[in-house]
């Protein structure tokens, strides 16, 4: 056997276990996944008889009707993108500038910034929690030093969604920090000084060499956030009382809803019609994640 | 903000106003105590008696380790704590050397299929696990896996994103030195292992602690897989001290506390090459 | 060459298998079997046949159940019993679900009675054999509560144990605002009158709640069986397929529901952690809730409290009832020898004797008539408020009462926290109950 012919049977031995894996474990179950969505499927029955597109009819439906909590799940989730997405980020930013500018601290703020990113989903969402608490929480009993009556936040309808996004928000946010501070640092001291030697200005300098040098990792980590919170889960469930989605549905997800409605009232069938909805959220994100970068590709 | 300008000079030189500098170290303590404050919190309320949990208090009154006790004694904890650890390290160990194999074999290999295996595997990135539950959970309880460290683990024994990134790692390696190896007669494998690999270390120990700490906090698997107390792991345990009953929030404070401080404490002491892995995915951008 | 390959590949294997023999990695401490997957008999004589039985996780239930099984095994020593009661109850109807398709599961399971209709629309449950179950005497032995689970014309499951709902009050507080600590309000009007009185406030904030309204917990019932028909409303149509819970009348009750927390303001489950904490903690001063509440109230340190029946409106007395019940599973049907000894163990557990031995386990009343005529129930203080009221309790034909309970929850949120119009509110979500007992019934005949 010629030497490339041995490798290229190397390769094949080599990816044989990976490429079995993928089949099995990712790509099968996405069939298997659109195939439970077809179906009227509960498992513990015997026949789960295909439905067609009965499933994704009734998603549909439910999401148009306004009362729906189908319909206040997905509200609540685009909610959560548009609202956390953007704040998580430009804190994220200032906090990498900041860190940037000075000299010491730098690896113990660093660290400071990093920890909530390493704990658990879970841990984090019952300690804010806790925090959160109408009587006897942490948050209330340092607005009440400053005279500022009690809120209820997780158990008002009105600020249970910001609540929830608040706690994400500031577990994502060490994370953003980071990469954000690596990207100011690969941008070259030179572009500034050649900017500032023209005369420009602080916000000049901000707005035509950071942002368009930063736009890679901006987009990267908006993506990463925005998908991040279409499957956001863990937090809801242990944010509210008995996992039920927050005051009136306020705080409940799609994820959510799909849990509920697969492994609570068994209507697999219809969970995974909504599964395969998220999938095209995010499909159509990632494809105009991939546009945007491609098409920034000047300096 | 004033302090804007300073963040925009990364070198030493200032010829700014010295109060930039310290706006930034004010601002960055504030945001560095409010990072905090949670832990301090769950630290907090871990120490207080249960009769003093909801009482409205910052610090307890009578700070006691019964919470400890009960939590290590008389509760699951250790068990979650074992099933938790046992997981994360199968998945971990799986997780270096196939993704390292992937990455190898995309990164230095030429054969034909490639593009179709590169895309295959790439798209597998575009599917949520959330979508997945269902097709795993039927799967797993078909072949009575439910319930098992396997059950819990099998998603996640070959990452896609692990794989790409040793992709990358891997194709900094020269290919001199794999050529030089196959001169001397190596086989793939022993060059692989013992040429390829220790050069990309870095790399690797970012995949790893990433794989390790997204398994140790798993929660939608782990909780849709398991059904039974002995074998949930951590996340899940922790969620079931409470119930509709109540919430039995000096445990859950406690045990919260109990599951954060060892990754803490690893944290802190690998926090260089951490942060660097995570700026290093970021980079992959 | 390949040596080294092959080797590596068997320790990676190797690691895969590892993590496959791990189920359990330590031993459990509490003394709960892991469940083996039935096999199938011979017809050998002296050979012993297992079944397996499934129950959710709650300890006094467990223990119970535990002495029932080894009396049961020592009078059948054909008969083996495994024992599973691991899973949540949270999550064990799904997880029931889950086993079924992979075979494995409970030959005899315990289920919630709302559960029933869809278990036996999946046809996981087969119907109880009439000749060792049969309905006359059903309806003699046994509460009303049960015949409520009659579908289809058949029976598919029996309890051991029912409960239902009372009225529990705190008697320091009763004292300390000098209403007499063992005479509880009687009827609804008296009911509101010491809610106001029990209630106190320091700056604005309650400190201490006269009642508190846990739809979340058990309130959704007292309003759904109960306030329904002492404001003159039958909530269900006989047939179970018409819901009247949202009509005029049942809207004054749930007007009165609502003025707890929007006009009274006596207290609300957001405050002290859930008004069943509240209770337990000594901040809540009257509670609605169910007889499996007394075992938590009684290990609480330092609470003195009462039980009594609930209030009433026009001396038109009613309660709600729910139970979990035992039935066989089509798995445990499937084989001839296991079906036997199942039915025989259902039996068993559902004699007065055992209902009698639960009651001293788990505070819930016996399913058997003879039981909980006992005089003792009727006379002991905790339990007798709830034996008392038996006889007009009834169970609720459930579709999805995890929905039904949430449509209820939702709508006294709207009009607590939206300033929705509470007919409004009801009305709404009434309507989406009513369509899903259509979409039910619409399936089924």
């Amino acid at each position: 056997m010629s030497l490339k012919n041995r490798r290229v049977v190397w390769a094949y031995i080599f990816l044989l276990v990976p490429l079995a894996f993928f089949l099995v474990v990712r790509a099968g179950p996405t069939i298997f996944a659109f195939d439970v969505s077809l179906r009227a499927f509960n498992p513990m029955a015997e026949i789960k008889p295909y439905v067609g597109f009965d499933n994704f009819a009734r998603v549909f439906k439910d999401i148009a009707d306004p009362d729906h909590v189908t319909r206040k799940a997905f509200e609540n989730t685009l909610k959560y993108v548009i609202i956390g997405t953007p704040i998580q980020l430009s804190l994220a930013l200032g906090i990498a500038m900041l860190m940037n500018s000075i000299r010491r601290f730098r690896t113990i703020f660093r660290v400071i910034y990093f920890i909530p990113f390493v704990t658990s989903a879970v841990a984090v969402a019952w300690v804010w929690r806790a925090l959160y608490m109408p009587d006897f929480g942490f948050l209330n009993l340092v607005l009440g030093l400053f005279g500022i009556p009690s809120q209820r936040f997780l158990f008002d309808p009105n600020q249970s969604l910001l609540s929830v996004t608040a706690v994400v928000v500031w577990q994502g946010l060490g994370f953003a920090v980071i990469i954000f501070l690596a990207g100011l640092q690969a941008i070259p001291e030179t572009f500034y000084e050649a900017a500032r030697v023209d005369g420009a200005g602080r916000w000049r300098l901000f707005g035509s060499i950071t942002i368009p040098l930063l736009n890679p990792t901006i987009v990267y980590l908006a993506v990463l956030q925005t998908i991040a919170f279409l499957r956001m889960f863990a937090e809801v469930v242990n944010l509210t009382r008995q996992g039920d989605g927050g005051p009136v549905n306020t705080t409940t997800t799609v994820v959510l809803r799909v849990f509920r409605e697969g492994f609570g009232s068994l209507n697999m069938g219809y969970a995974a019609a909504m599964t395969v909805l998220l999938f095209a959220m995010i499909m159509v994100i990632s494809i105009i994640q991939f546009r945007l970068v491609q098409r920034r590709v000047e300096y | 903000m004033a302090s804007l300008s300073q963040g925009l000079s990364s070198g030493p030189v200032r010829s700014r106003s010295d109060s930039g500098p310290l706006l930034a170290y004010v601002l960055l303590g504030i945001g560095a105590i409010v990072m905090i404050i949670p832990f301090f919190w769950m630290l907090t309320m871990s120490l207080k008696d249960p009769s003093e949990i909801l009482k409205p208090q910052f610090l307890p009154a009578a700070p006691t380790l019964d919470n400890y006790t009960q939590v290590l004694t008389r509760t699951l904890f250790p068990n979650w704590y074992f099933n938790s650890l046992v997981a994360a390290s199968v998945s971990t160990a799986s997780v270096a050397f196939f993704d390292s194999v992937t990455g190898y074999v995309f990164a230095k290999f030429e054969f034909p299929g490639k593009r179709i295996a590169f895309l295959l595997i790439l798209a597998t990135l575009m599917v949520p696990t959330e979508m997945l539950v269902i097709p795993w959970f039927i799967m797993a309880t078909g072949v009575k896996l439910a319930d098992t460290t396997l059950g819990i683990v099998f998603p996640g024994l070959i990452t896609a994103t692990g794989a790409f990134l040793m992709r990358q790692a891997f194709q900094s390696v020269p290919d001199e030195l794999l050529d030089a190896a196959r001169i001397d007669g190596m086989h793939e494998f022993g060059i692989f292992t013992r040429v390829a690999w220790p050069l990309v270390l870095p790399a690797l120990a970012a995949v790893c602690i990433f794989n390790f700490l997204g398994n140790w906090n798993a929660y939608i698997w782990p909780l849709i897989v398991t059904s039974q107390r002995l074998t949930m792991t951590l996340p899940i345990g922790l969620a079931f001290f409470s119930n509709e009953a109540g919430s039995a929030w000096n445990l859950i404070m406690t045990g919260a506390t109990l599951s954060t401080v060892p990754l803490l404490t690893v944290f802190v002491f690998m926090q260089k090459q951490i942060i660097q892995g995570v700026a290093l995915t970021g980079m992959k951008s | 060459m390949k040596l080294h390959k092959y080797a590596l590949f068997a320790v990676a294997s190797a690691l895969i298998l590892a993590a496959c023999s791990g189920a359990a990695p330590t031993a459990p401490p509490a003394a709960a079997a892991t469940p083996a997957p039935a096999k199938p008999t011979e017809a050998k004589p002296g050979e012993v046949i297992t079944i397996e039985y499934w129950q959710y996780n709650f300890q006094s239930r467990i223990d119970v159940m535990n002495d029932l099984i080894k009396q049961f095994e020592a009078a059948n020593p054909g008969i083996k019993v495994i024992h599973n009661s691991e899973i949540p109850n949270a999550d064990f109807q799904a997880k029931i679900a889950a086993a079924a398709p992979a075979g494995v599961g409970p030959d005899v399971a315990t289920l919630f009675n709302g559960w029933l209709t869809g278990w036996v629309n999946a046809g996981y449950l087969v119907p109880l054999p009439e000749k060792d179950f049969p309905p006359a005497d059903i309806e003699k032995n046994f509460t009303t509560l049960v015949q409520g689970t009659k579908f289809q014309g058949k029976y598919w499951a029996i309890p051991t144990a029912v409960r239902s709902l009372a009225l529990f009050w705190n008697k320091d507080m009763f004292k300390a605002a000098g209403l007499d600590p063992e005479k509880p309000p009687a009827t609804l009007d008296e009911f509101v009158e010491y809610s106001k009185k029990l209630t106190k406030t320091e700056g604005g904030k309650i400190t201490q709640q006269g009642f508190a309204v846990e739809m979340t917990g058990q309130a959704h019932q007292w309003f759904r069986e109960v306030l329904t028909r002492q404001y003159g409303e039958t909530p269900f149509s006989a047939d179970n397929k018409t819901l009247n819970y949202g009509s005029a009348k049942s809207c004054e009750a749930f007007k009165w529901l609502t003025k707890f927390e929007t006009e009274y303001k006596t207290g609300s489950n957001d405050l002290f952690d859930g008004a069943t904490t509240a209770f337990t903690n000594g901040k809540l001063a009257m509670h609605i809730d169910g007889s499996f509440r007394l075992g938590a109230l009684n290990s609480a340190k330092g609470l003195n409290y009462g039980v009594a029946v609930l209030p009433t409106k026009d001396n038109i007395k009613a309660n709600f009832g729910s139970f979990w019940t035992h039935g066989i599973t089509k798995k445990g049907a499937a084989d001839p020898k296991r079906m036997e000894a199942a039915v025989k163990f259902l039996k068993f557990i559902t004699t007065p004797a055992a209902g009698t031995a639960w009651v001293k386990g788990t505070g819930e009343l016996p399913a058997q008539l003879s039981a909980a005529a006992d005089p003792a129930l009727a006379a002991d203080p905790k339990l007798g408020a709830f034996a008392k009221q038996m006889s007009y309790s009834v169970a609720t034909f459930f579709v999805d009462e995890a929905k039904q309970r949430q449509n209820l929850i939702d709508a006294f949120d709207a009009v607590r926290l939206q300033n929705v119009e509470p007919c409004k509110a009801l009305a709404d979500a009434v309507k989406k109950d009513q369509a899903l007992y259509d979409e039910f019934w619409a399936k089924n005949k």
